[in-house]
């Protein structure tokens, strides 16, 4: 599954050069850019990115706070917000049709119904003086037009395929009610509700403790496989998109520096980032183990982007070429793409 | 809720007797009553005679206990001066003041509430700019001065209204949007600030993900939330109305209680001063245990047991 859906879809810089989509993919994006307008400036939070995710694919979206993971989630939504942020050039093409320069209503029909969303924080991502029931009726009765009564009725059966004990006794509680893993798969019944085609899980797992992320990983899955949507599982944690994903793309500094299917990426990285990334993951089977290395350095504040390639002032085997252009993201075997000027130093590694 | 609601209600007699304490004290430490209503040709024997009437030989913490004997009989004493009972005085007042009081906070919730929602919307654009600083400015406007502008503006001039007193539907325009401006304002910023608070909470962009609109989102999920502090203002304001309803009440002439608490001030009427102190003491706080129950039927956390 995992090596299909890659094989599928032909390396980025295919697109670009000829900045065609790929019509049998679910979700086709290219040339994606999205521009921030802040008090002190304007600049890029997503720059040129494009990816395919293919029906009932799971696609893991790695990087850092400011990558621009989250940005592209709420582009493809297209909920950016709206005095700040905009879409200012590229295409996302869902389902055979660019949602880009799509009017509100279009969209409105797609989000919630063919696109669910989950986010970080489930504490914050209901409203509080609402219940279960009519939060997750509003979106049943909205798409799928249903009455108060079938849509209970429905809100319950969800409430049970997210495995919430005593899901009719929920539908009246308040979301404070619950814990934090309870309402994750709340959420996570509210984006499934319409099963949707897509779903868009921003760090589903991050505000919660280890074994309910665990529980709730499991859950996705489950229901990944149950229902067979594509997922885009947007993570800063390798260990989750190893558990879970087919095919995982690295972001840093608003552009995807590494694409490759889960096992690829985890045997030959071929970007010093992902290198980066994966040594400063621990390893289970060693009994005491060393000190962990860190990437040196932080992200560039995106008002003062380096020249070149973004990651080149953090990157050990920078050189003139990284400091003079933004190295392209090219091909290096069938369904991995690297965007490094020294991929051969890096796999030999 | 209701078992806090009745906790309240059984408090509610404690706060009721201080306030009936210091208005008796005050009104007899700062004149008296005989030299207002007996004027300078009355007799000895007739000022004697009033003042064992209304016991002011006594000294006063006895004339407070004999007034207090009285009043949990249902007794505030005659009215001096209209000379019927004073709770009665008050009560065939209270409903012009309720229906002056109730009409203005109508328009200021209303209005207040979506100006607001307006500035928040349209945050920073040109409706929000004018709408928050008109609603700045209008903090600072006397309501007197106001009232009277009105007046001449809109009774003088125009002809369109009447200048005073209490009739058809035209009477009350002028006087309940006097009233209304009072708290206006406050309403306007305040809604403007929670909804522009809320707007940016998660549960915002979650209800946008599940494809509800944006006017449905801020209808639906972002003005409930935002409710409760416009509540609590309400709640701490209703004083505040009460003391613009005399004032307003006063400049149009308006038949309220307000008006009748001036008059009665003045003319040291005890029993009406205490009857009406009352029963807009009991008004008030039935208005905040009705704005901690409505918060509470709101949301859900603040819920007691």
């Amino acid at each position: 599954m995992a090596e299909d859906g890659v094989a599928h879809h032909p390396s980025q810089e295919v697109h670009l050069a000829d900045g065609a989509t790929d019509v049998r993919a679910l979700l086709s994006v290219r040339d994606l850019t999205v521009e921030f307008q802040t008090g002190q400036g304007r600049f890029d939070a997503v720059h040129r990115i494009g990816f395919d995710v293919a029906r009932g694919q799971v696609l893991g979206v790695v990087g850092e706070s400011g990558s621009g993971k989250s940005v592209t989630a709420l582009a493809l939504m297209r909920l950016l917000p709206d005095q700040a942020a905009r879409i200012s050039g590229g295409r996302i093409v869902f389902d055979g049709s660019d949602i880009v320069p799509m009017r509100e209503a279009e969209m409105r029909r797609i989000r919630g119904r063919r696109i669910g969303m989950i986010f970080q924080d489930p504490t914050t991502s209901l409203n509080p003086i609402f219940t279960i029931g009519h939060q997750l009726r509003e979106g049943l009765r909205l798409h799928l037009g249903l009455g108060r009564a079938a849509a209970s009725r429905r809100a319950e059966e969800l409430l049970g395929l997210v495995r919430l004990p005593s899901a009719r006794a929920a539908l009246d509680k308040y979301p404070h009610e619950l814990s934090g893993g309870m309402r994750q798969r709340v959420m996570i019944a509210m984006a499934l509700a319409c099963e949707p085609q897509l779903l868009i899980a921003d760090e589903p797992t991050t505000a919660l403790d280890v074994t309910t992320q665990a529980q709730i990983l499991e859950l996705l899955r489950d229901l990944q496989q149950q229902m067979g949507m594509a997922i885009m599982l947007i993570t800063h944690d390798l260990g989750v998109v190893a558990e879970f994903a087919d095919a995982v793309q690295v972001m840093y500094a608003g552009r995807i520096v590494e694409r490759a299917s889960v096992e690829r990426l985890f045997a030959n990285p071929a970007h010093p980032y992902t290198q980066g990334l994966l040594h400063s993951m621990p390893a289970l089977e060693e009994e005491d183990p060393p000190l962990l290395p860190a990437i040196p350095g932080m992200v560039a504040s995106p008002f003062a982007m380096p020249e070149g390639c973004p990651f080149h002032p953090r990157c050990a085997l920078a050189s003139d070429a990284c400091r003079a252009a933004v190295p392209p993201l090219n091909a290096i075997a069938p369904g991995h793409s690297a965007a490094c000027w020294h991929v051969e130093a890096v796999m030999a590694a | 809720m209701l078992a806090y609601a009745a906790r309240r209600l059984v408090i509610l007699p404690l706060s009721l007797f201080l306030v009936v304490m210091v208005t008796f004290v005050v009104l007899r430490l700062t004149g008296n009553p005989v030299d207002i209503f007996l004027d300078v040709t009355s007799t000895p024997e007739q000022v004697a005679a009033l003042t064992e009437k209304l016991h002011l030989d006594e000294p006063i913490p006895v004339q407070f206990l004999i007034f207090l004997r009285d009043l949990v009989q249902g007794d505030f004493g005659q009215s001096l001066q209209f000379n019927e009972p004073a709770l009665q005085t008050v009560l065939q007042r209270l409903g012009g003041t309720l229906q002056l009081a109730g009409t203005g906070l109508l328009l200021a919730i209303v209005l207040g509430v979506t100006l607001g929602l307006v500035c928040a919307v349209w945050r920073d654009r040109l409706a929000d700019l004018v709408i928050s600083s008109l609603a700045v400015a209008g903090q600072s406007m006397p309501s007197f001065w106001l009232g009277i502008l009105l007046i001449q503006l809109f009774a003088l001039n125009l002809g369109w209204l009447p200048t005073s007193g209490a009739g058809g539907w035209r009477h009350i325009i002028l006087p309940a949007i006097t009233l209304a401006t009072i708290l206006l304002p406050n309403i306007v910023l305040i809604t403007r600030a929670s909804v522009l608070e809320m707007s940016g909470e998660q549960f915002v962009i979650a209800a946008r993900a599940k494809g509800l609109s944006r006017l449905r989102v801020l209808l639906t999920h972002v003005l409930p939330v935002s409710l409760n502090p416009l509540l609590s203002f309400l709640g701490i304001q209703i004083g505040t109305l009460m003391g613009g309803s005399i004032i307003t009440e006063t400049i149009f002439a308006w038949p309220g209680v307000g008006r009748l608490m001036l008059t009665s001030i003045s003319n040291r009427d005890v029993p009406v001063v205490e009857a009406g102190v009352l029963v807009i003491a009991i008004g008030i706080a039935l208005t905040n245990l009705a704005v901690d129950l409505l918060q509470m039927l709101i949301d859900p956390r603040i819920r007691r047991h």
